[in-house]
C-alpha cells in the first residue's frame, strides 16, 4: 500500500460562525471521518490543523501576511492515509466533513525520497 | 473504603492456602532472586517449592500454624541457610557478589523485612517483563516466578502442552542470564523507559485471564486477579504510581465487575447486552472509578485511559445514546493511537448503538476483516431484522472460522433466532 496525503482547503472567509454546540458536533464528524479510516487500518498519521494565520514568504525577501492572499482558498488541515491507488484513497475522502462545509480534498500520493 | 485487595481476596472463593501461596511464593522467590543474582533463580525456586511443598504436608496433617506467613519465611530462610551450609562454593561465589554482607556463609543476611520484600519484587517485575524476551515469554515468566504457578496450569491457560510452556520458561530465563540482567531496584530512568513494558505484560496477562479460550474458569479468573494484584503493587510504589497504571488497574476493576455475569450456570458466554447486570460487582466498578480519577492527573492520554473509558461506559446500565456515542468516540481515539481488529469491531458496534445499524453495515464492510469469525459475528448481528438472510450467511461463517465450543453455541442459537417466523 502506498502513503497518500489528504489536503483540506477551504475558504476560510467563508466559513460560518458556529457556537460551541456545533464546534463539538464538527469535531465528531471529523473523529468519526478519520476514525473510520482508522478502523480499516488505513491511517498512516491523523495528521493536524493548521493555524488560520501565517506568513508567505517571497523571492527578495517580500513576506505576505498569508496564508490565503492570493487565492480564495487555504489549507486549514492535512493527514495521511495508506491505499492501494489514488481511486481507493479517493473513496476513503468521500465522506471528509470538509465536503459538506463547502471545502475540498486535494489526494496527492507521496513519493518517498 | 475497603482495600483493593479486600475486594480481590472476596472475589476468591478458594481457601487461604493458595491466595496466600501466590503472593508469598512471589515474595520469598522475590527476595531469594535478589539474593542469588539472575544466575541462580532456579535454586530459589527450588527452595521456595521445598518449603511449600512441606507446608501443605504439615499444614494438612497439623492445620495451620499461628502466623502462615512467617512460619513459611523461617522454613525458607532455614532451607536456604541450609543449602548454602552444604554448597559452600555456591555460597561464597553469591557473597562475592553481595557487597553488604560479611565473607562466611552462616552470616548471609536472608532480609524477608517488608522493606525488602517490597523492593526485591519490584525488582523481580521489571526482569520478568525485560523486553529482551518476547511479550509471551514474559506473561508465562510473569506467571511461574511472580504468581507461582506450575507449568501445568501456564499449559492450561494458553491452552497448549507442558513441554512447550516449560521450554519456553526455560529459554526465557537463558536469556535473561545471557543478557546479564540485573535484579536490582531500577533507576528513575529505567522506571520511565520500562514501565510501559512492564504494563503491557500485565496487560496481556490480565487479557489472557479475561478472553482465554480456556474452560477452566477458576484459573482464567485466577490469572485475572494475578495481574490486578501485581499492577496493584506498582500503583502502591511512589515512584511507580504513574496515571497509565492507574489507568490500567482501573481498566481491569471495571472488567471484572462483569466477571460473573459473562458466564451462566452451564458456563456459556452471556454477551454484554444479555447480562444480569444485578451481578456486576459494584464494588469493583467503585474501585475503578477511583483508579481513573488517579489516571487523570498529568497530562497523558495513553491507550489504557482510553480502554478504561470505554469500560467505564459500559459499567453503566442504561442503555443510552449518550452512552454510546461516549463509547464511539473513545473508540475513535483509540483507533488514531493503535489499530487493533478487535478494537475497530467494537467502534463498529458502538456505532450502529449511537446512530444506526444501516450505517454501521455500511462501515463494518468497508473494514473487511472476512477471515476473522467476530467480523463475521457481528455482521450477523447487524443484518438480523434488516436481512435475516444475510445475517444467517454471516453467522454461518462466523460459525466454520471459529474452534471455540462456548462461541459456536452462541451463533447457532443466534441462526436459530433469525429463523424464526417473525410474530
Amino acid at each position: 500500500m502506498k502513503d497518500f496525503l489528504l489536503i483540506f482547503r477551504t475558504d476560510i472567509a467563508a466559513m460560518p460562525k458556529r457556537s460551541p454546540e456545533e464546534m463539538q458536533a464538527n469535531t465528531k464528524r471529523w473523529m468519526d471521518w478519520i476514525g473510520g479510516i482508522a478502523a480499516q487500518n488505513k491511517l498512516t498519521d491523523r495528521g493536524n490543523r493548521l493555524m488560520l494565520t501565517g506568513k508567505v514568504l517571497n523571492p527578495g525577501n517580500v513576506i505576505a501576511d498569508g496564508p490565503y492572499s492570493e487565492i480564495k482558498e487555504s489549507i486549514i488541515g492535512y493527514s495521511i492515509v495508506k491505499a492501494n491507488t489514488e481511486e481507493e484513497a479517493t473513496e476513503l475522502a468521500k465522506d471528509c466533513p470538509i465536503l459538506a462545509a463547502g471545502g475540498n480534498v486535494e489526494i496527492r500520493e507521496i513519493s518517498v525520497l | 473504603m475497603r482495600t483493593l485487595q479486600v475486594t480481590i481476596s472476596s472475589m476468591e472463593q478458594t481457601a487461604l492456602i493458595p491466595h496466600l501461596f501466590r503472593t508469598e511464593y512471589r515474595k520469598i522467590v522475590s527476595v531469594l532472586c535478589k539474593l542469588f543474582g539472575i544466575d541462580h533463580i532456579e535454586i530459589a525456586e527450588d527452595i521456595v517449592s521445598d518449603t511449600f511443598l512441606l507446608a501443605s504436608e504439615l499444614w494438612g496433617l497439623k492445620g495451620l500454624p499461628e502466623n502462615p506467613a512467617a512460619w513459611l519465611y523461617t522454613v525458607a530462610k532455614n532451607k536456604t541457610k541450609d543449602y548454602l551450609k552444604r554448597n559452600t562454593l555456591f555460597a561464597q561465589n553469591i557473597s562475592k557478589e553481595i557487597k553488604y554482607t560479611t565473607t562466611t556463609s552462616e552470616e548471609i543476611e536472608i532480609d524477608l523485612s517488608v522493606k525488602n520484600i517490597n523492593d526485591s519484587q519490584l525488582a523481580m517485575m521489571f526482569v520478568v517483563c525485560h523486553p529482551c524476551n518476547a511479550p509471551e515469554a514474559q506473561i508465562g515468566l510473569a506467571l511461574n516466578l511472580l504468581c507461582g504457578f506450575g507449568v501445568d496450569e501456564i499449559a492450561s491457560a494458553f491452552l497448549t502442552n507442558k513441554t512447550v510452556i516449560y521450554k519456553r520458561l526455560q529459554r526465557a530465563k537463558e536469556k535473561l542470564r545471557i543478557e546479564k540482567i540485573k535484579i536490582e531496584q531500577p533507576t528513575t530512568t529505567e522506571i520511565n523507559d520500562r514501565l510501559p513494558a512492564v504494563l503491557m505484560t500485565l496487560y496481556l496477562l490480565f487479557n489472557e485471564g479475561y478472553y482465554s479460550a480456556s474452560q477452566d474458569i477458576t484459573l482464567r479468573k485466577d490469572l485475572c486477579l494475578e495481574a490486578m494484584r501485581l499492577t496493584y503493587m506498582l500503583i502502591e510504589n511512589e515512584q511507580l504510581n504513574k496515571p497509565a497504571a492507574n489507568a490500567l488497574l482501573s481498566l481491569m476493576c471495571f472488567h471484572s465487575s462483569r466477571f460473573d455475569s459473562r458466564l451462566n450456570q452451564q458456563g456459556e458466554i452471556v454477551l454484554y447486552q444479555d447480562q444480569d447486570t444485578a451481578r456486576w460487582n459494584q464494588e469493583l466498578i467503585e474501585k475503578g472509578e477511583y483508579f481513573l480519577n488517579q489516571a487523570s492527573e498529568g497530562d497523558t492520554l495513553s491507550k489504557y485511559h482510553l480502554e478504561a473509558g470505554i469500560a467505564y461506559w459500559h459499567t453503566i446500565k442504561a442503555d443510552t445514546v449518550n452512552k454510546w456515542e461516549n463509547i464511539l468516540q473513545l473508540y475513535n481515539h483509540l483507533l488514531l493511537i493503535e489499530y487493533s481488529p478487535i478494537a475497530a469491531l467494537n467502534r463498529t458496534y458502538a456505532l450502529a448503538k449511537a446512530r444506526t445499524k444501516k450505517e454501521a453495515i455500511i462501515e463494518a464492510e468497508k473494514i473487511n476483516l472476512t477471515g476473522n469469525h467476530l467480523y463475521h459475528s457481528l455482521l450477523g448481528e447487524l443484518y438480523m431484522s434488516i436481512d435475516n438472510t444475510k445475517a444467517i450467511a454471516h453467522f454461518n461463517n462466523a460459525l466454520t472460522l471459529t474452534h471455540s465450543t462456548a462461541d459456536k453455541t452462541l451463533i447457532n442459537k443466534k441462526i436459530q433466532l433469525c429463523e424464526q417466523p417473525i410474530k
